[in-house]
């Protein structure tokens, strides 16, 4: 008689504390917003954070992206060719790149790369009572610390996804038309013809700044809700790789469906 | 509304109760600290000594009673004005609270450049003068990581008195200290306090080094102020407490071991059963 009652109140419970969190997030990324003052009086503070989170995230970015578009090539060459249209690769590989593929791996590495150690970093500071001795030191550290990473964030994602999709399209082009031989001239071309600046490149940087907020927000919400404690910090991390992963790849369908359906 | 007392006085605490939700650690604190004064408060471990430093930086609200700073209420103080009775304060963590990702230098001037407009020159002099009284001039370089224990609190004691407070909180700034840097230690927050005219509170333990500089000692235990007055008059007195703890003495109203609560014997029958 009690289970459907307690599975019923279960679920309510569960909906409130998730409501409740959704609240908490989005009076945390207010503060921060309101606060947002001191990246203009101050940028030093956030080019200091451009530099450690997105000079360090640079080699992955890189890296990856060579590998991607080398994939993106071999793949699209063998696809492309059954209907002997293998002319098309360059476009086929700089449209998957800046649409797509640009700004949701370099989001989905910037969460394991940049995102761990933003909430480490905040957490930790916590753990170490530094947060509190700003705070009595009349230093707000939300505005002190958290504001200039979060823009920091938003600066460095989009250049970071340009680097990423730049850096494909070289990789299919080492491979399609180095490797495989297609005809360099259409490889060009093709990409020059079909890829619209407002429509592919715009929508593009428009994803990746989307991302950057969220992944750099969920990072440092994370860090500045952690327990003090080693343990707390440590799910804390985890937390911020599964939450902002999954905001990104369900932000991207949303915003894909928004740009590109008619 | 702001009383006569706490006008004068730098710091003040009337009736005072302080605790963590439904738990209260102390009761009833009466306390007053004025310009140049040295303040000790001491007591056992746990006896809620850091809770009424936590009390009079507005990091929390008393239960009941006032905690005014600078005649301020800190209750009904805005951010604004919790931020300008801060920046007249100075406070030593525990645990030093240094900024891992700045070193030694850039820690002590982190209060100048938050909160001052002065030139890389000034800073730069203000910042060694500092670490010169703590004696650690040459450790300015350093990272946080590379400097032992007991030097971190000696930055962390510069980066406090940096700004020149008119109130400077010490929580434990004997704990972890050898016996020579303790006495520079005891002899500097009394300079600074004669020199600047500031008032001091130390949150402490240590009798010797605290009643050797202290103008007036509050005795905090069993949830209440259990005595307050010179470090002459509480040496001379015969109360109980007072007694055991200055004599160091195992026996005395104060237990050595943690009291029993209802939470304890729950648990205790639950891990007993489960043994069985």
């Amino acid at each position: 008689m009690s289970n459907p009652i307690a599975l019923v109140s279960r679920l309510g419970a569960g909906f409130i504390a998730m409501l409740g969190g959704i609240g908490m997030f989005t009076r945390f990324f207010v503060q921060l917003l309101s606060r947002s003052g001191i990246a203009l009086r101050r940028p030093r503070l956030v080019s200091q954070q451009v530099h450690f989170i997105g000079n360090y995230s640079l080699l992955i970015i890189t890296v990856s992206g060579l590998f991607v578009g080398f994939v993106l090539g071999l793949q699209g060459y063998y696809t492309l060719r059954r209907y002997g249209s293998e002319q098309a690769l360059g476009l086929l590989v700089a449209l998957s790149l800046v649409r797509e593929l640009g700004p949701v791996v370099t989001a989905l590495l910037f969460a394991g790369r940049a995102g761990t150690s933003l909430t480490a970093e905040i957490g930790l500071m916590k753990a170490g009572e530094q947060l509190a001795a700003m705070e009595v030191m009349a230093v707000d550290p939300l505005r002190r610390v958290l504001v200039p990473r979060l823009w920091a964030g938003i600066i460095a994602m989009p250049i970071l996804a340009a680097v990423f999709s730049m850096v494909g399209i070289m990789g299919g082009w080492v491979v399609g038309v180095q490797m495989i031989g297609v005809d360099a001239g259409a490889f060009w071309s093709q990409m020059q013809g079909g890829v619209d600046v407002w429509n592919d490149v715009a929508n593009g940087v428009i994803k990746s700044v989307v991302f950057g907020v969220t992944v750099t927000l969920v990072a440092l919400y994370e860090g500045w809700q952690a327990r003090p404690t080693p343990e707390g910090v440590s799910r804390a991390t985890t937390r911020t790789v599964v939450v902002s992963s999954l905001a990104v790849l369900g932000l991207d369908f949303l915003l894909t469906a928004l740009m590109f359906g008619n | 509304m702001t009383s006569a007392t706490s006008a004068e006085s730098v710091l003040h605490f009337d009736r005072v109760s302080l605790g963590y939700g439904d738990f209260t650690v102390l009761r009833d604190v009466s306390m007053t600290v004025s310009a140049g004064q040295v303040v000790a408060v001491m007591g056992g471990s746990g006896s809620g000594k850091t809770t009424m430093l936590r009390a009079a930086t507005g990091q929390m609200q008393a239960q009941s009673g006032t905690v005014h700073a600078f005649g301020q209420n800190l209750a009904d103080a805005s951010r604004q004005t919790l931020e300008s009775v801060r920046k007249r304060m100075g406070v030593l963590f525990q645990q030093g609270a240094l900024f891992t990702d700045l070193n030694v230098f850039e820690n002590v001037a982190f209060p100048l450049r938050e909160h001052t407009s002065l030139s890389e020159a000034e800073i730069t002099d203000r910042v060694l003068d500092k670490l010169q009284a703590v004696g650690l001039r040459a450790a300015a370089h350093l990272r946080v990581a590379e400097i032992s224990g007991g030097m971190g609190r000696r930055v962390a004691l510069a980066r406090a008195v940096v700004l020149e407070p008119e109130l400077i909180l010490y929580d434990e700034p004997f704990a972890g200290l050898d016996p020579i840097s303790m006495g520079i230690t005891a002899r500097l927050i009394r300079d600074l306090s004669d020199r600047l005219g500031c008032a001091s509170v130390l949150i402490t333990h240590d009798v010797q080094e605290s009643f050797a500089i202290a103008d007036q000692v509050y005795l905090v235990g069993q949830g209440k102020l259990v005595a307050c007055g010179t470090p002459q008059s509480l040496a001379a007195s015969q109360d109980p407490y007072v007694r055991q703890f200055l004599d160091a003495a195992p026996d005395g109203p104060v237990a050595f071991h943690y009291p029993d609560t209802p939470a304890f014997e729950h648990w205790l029958a639950r891990q007993q059963g489960g043994r069985r």
